[in-house]
């Protein structure tokens, strides 16, 4: 179990590149095209898939991720589908990550949700509204079912506070480039090197970037200076297109060599 | 029972409800408020301050008013209601707007934002924004727009800007999601004054140490006009801050029955109603956990009272403690009885919540449970529209 936990840690280091996460919603546009897009994106040089389990009330989502959150449960998707989803897309070998809201997890009953997403070979869980306070028993479950628990940095994050967050990280550790939620942005804020650079202090995990982030010119910026960026918003709004970003995390790889 | 464990939550919990389910990006900004709000309450200067504000220019304090013809009806009954409908802007809602707005302004946050269902709330924090000079904006769901729009005409004429939610049940749950995306977001330059006892602490706390002049006054006013406590405190639920306010100052009379009424809309079986802590589950919603309308799988569930203000599927978390220890007794109130006793009520023109009797009967108090639901749902106020109502025939 001690490689199987180290798997996302690895797959996410750098090594002279920046590795690339993508985000999908499980279910979006519907549950049969999600895992088909799920697997396209598995196979496209990605680092890590990140599987949205979709959730009524996404604080933290921006409208595109919230929209397809809304079409996915319009679908009928469901926790246990979403798991379903995970579990198909899992085979092609890329590290999967869900990332849900608490409630979901509590009501379906945390700690079955930790044994399930074990079974399904996810390899880690994020939860943006979880914060380290808030985060047992939940994280306790998780960890104990050999799952990594991302926690969140966020640019209002005081330094102190981020070495705790690091201490709850287990696999990488996911940095918030902007204050506010998902969605595409024209450019990153200023100040970001200085923040990656003060996470970096705190920890010997991968430390990931996202939030905002979609073009060529965000992965030069961001390369060598963390280790890896996800890409959610630019994805998902080509899957509610019709298409399944393939071309789009392409495009990004070649800026992140 | 003891006070402590009612009155001061223990690491921002009520019990088991409570805490702090909010992304990361609001954690620093929470911990100030929770700093920030408990050196004001202990600072004589801003107690003044907010006292005077109460006086002239919310009109504290509201006076008791009792009903006699309709305590005739229900055989002699002492009914006498709070009239919070007497306050600026025609609800309990500025209370917490005018608190909230002086915090803001010794945190030095000049951009207001704020959620609103009937467009009480919006009303009140527009007008204490226009009031300090603060930029305000306000979210609020196309739905209640539609059903509400004297008070979106209102709330631009004392400019601030209303930005419609298309999103979800496009109704107050989605405003406030909205408006905790705009908090995540500009969290640096703006404070968010949430209307009611709902979001992640310390806000169920504060608000409710906003709100709790209700009840102080209250009680003092039964007291000197009765020489004793009221049997029965009855007061309408949607968040809960109206019914926080009173019941706190009579959480340790323990001969005072507390009776808080939520919304069952078309009857809790059908679910189409508002009424969390009479027919939801605990979950997290807006931060906090506490009773709420959910699916099996945690999903918000939409809801329907015929009343915009209760349009709600989450509740306060200390309503879902005193609800656990059994303090207070929750019961849900049919849009048709609500509408029922609004016609009553019209044609006696007592209006208004929260209501506290005196020598009820078991059956008289069900009586007047309608009675508190109409009064704080439709027939208080909530408009000033129905402020001409309450000149007529008494």
């Amino acid at each position: 179990m001690v490689a199987e936990r180290l798997r996302l840690e690895k797959a996410l280091r750098a090594d002279g590149d920046l590795k690339l996460v993508a985000y999908m919603m499980a279910g979006h546009p519907n549950r049969k095209r999600s895992i088909e897009v799920g697997k396209r994106l598995a196979g496209s040089g990605i680092a890590a898939l990140e599987v949205g389990i979709p959730h009524s009330d996404p604080l933290a989502d921006g409208p595109v991720i919230q929209r397809a959150g809304q079409a996915a449960l319009a679908n009928g998707m469901t926790v246990e589908g979403a798991l379903e989803v995970a579990k198909a897309v899992a085979t092609e070998g890329v590290p999967v990550v869900l990332m849900t809201y608490i409630n979901p997890v509590l009501q379906h009953d945390p700690r079955k949700f930790a044994a399930e997403s074990a079974q399904a070979g996810v390899a880690g869980v994020i939860v943006p509204d979880l914060p380290i306070e808030e985060a047992e028993p939940v994280a306790g479950w998780l960890r104990a079912a050999s799952l990594d628990t991302i926690f969140m940095v966020a640019p209002t994050t005081p330094p102190d506070r981020m070495a705790t967050i690091c201490s709850h990280s287990s696999g990488f550790v996911y940095c918030v480039t902007v204050t506010g939620i998902t969605g595409v942005r024209k450019e990153l804020p200023e100040g970001m090197s200085d923040l990656f650079a003060e996470v970096k202090k705190h920890t010997p995990l991968p430390v990931a970037a996202g939030f905002g982030i979609s073009r060529q010119e965000h992965m030069k910026a961001l390369r060598g200076k963390l280790d890896a960026a996800v890409v959610g918003s630019a994805i998902v709004d080509e899957i509610e297109r019709g298409g399944d970003g393939v071309a789009l995390v392409r495009e990004l790889l070649k800026a992140c060599r | 029972m003891n006070r402590a464990a009612l009155t001061h939550p223990v690491d921002g919990r009520f019990g088991a409800f409570g805490g702090q389910y909010v992304p990361e990006t609001l954690m620093s900004a929470l911990h100030e408020l929770e700093d920030m709000w408990h050196e004001a309450k202990a600072d004589p200067q801003f107690q003044l301050e907010l006292a005077g504000h109460r006086r002239a220019f919310i009109g504290r304090p509201t006076p008791i008013y009792a009903a006699t013809r309709l305590s005739e009806q229900f055989g002699g009954t002492h009914i006498h209601f709070k009239r919070e409908d007497l306050c600026h802007t025609g609800a309990h809602k500025l209370n917490n707007a005018v608190g909230q707005a002086l915090l803001a302004i010794r945190m030095g946050k000049r951009r207001i934002i704020a959620e609103t269902g009937a467009g009480q709330h919006g009303v009140a924090t527009a007008t204490v924004c226009a009031r300090f000079g603060l930029d305000c904006t306000v979210y609020m769901g196309t739905e209640d727009m539609r059903r509400q729009s004297m008070n979106v005409r209102r709330m631009k004429l004392l400019g601030a800007e209303v930005v419609e939610v298309k999103s979800g049940s496009k109704t107050l749950k989605d405003a406030t999601t909205e408006a905790i995306r705009d908090w995540v977001t500009n969290v640096r330059t703006t404070h968010y004054i949430i209307g009611s006892v709902v979001g992640p602490h310390p806000y169920p706390e504060m608000v409710r140490d906003l709100q709790r002049v209700i009840g102080d006054e209250a009680r003092e006013q039964y007291l000197s006009l009765d020489g004793k406590l009221p049997d029965v405190v009855v007061a309408c639920v949607g968040g809960g801050s109206n019914a926080i306010g009173i019941f706190t100052a009579f959480i340790d009379d323990r001969d005072v029955a507390l009776v808080g009424v939520e919304a069952a809309g078309k009857g809790i079986r059908t679910g189409q109603h508002a009424a969390s802590l009479v027919g939801g589950r605990p979950g997290v919603l807006h931060g906090s956990y506490t009773y709420v309308l959910q699916d099996g799988d945690g999903q918000i569930l939409p809801t329907h009272s015929i009343s915009a203000g209760l349009d709600y599927p989450g509740v306060g978390p200390e309503h879902a403690f005193l609800r656990d220890i059994e303090r207070v007794e929750y019961v849900g109130v049919t849009d048709q009885e609500a509408l029922a006793a609004f016609k009553l009520l019209t044609a006696m023109p007592s209006r208004n919540w929260p209501i506290s009797i005196s020598s009820a009967t078991r059956n008289e108090i069900r009586s007047c449970r309608v009675v508190a639901m109409a009064g704080s749902s439709l027939f208080s106020p909530r408009t000033r529209g129905f402020a001409v109502t309450s000149r007529g025939p008494l």
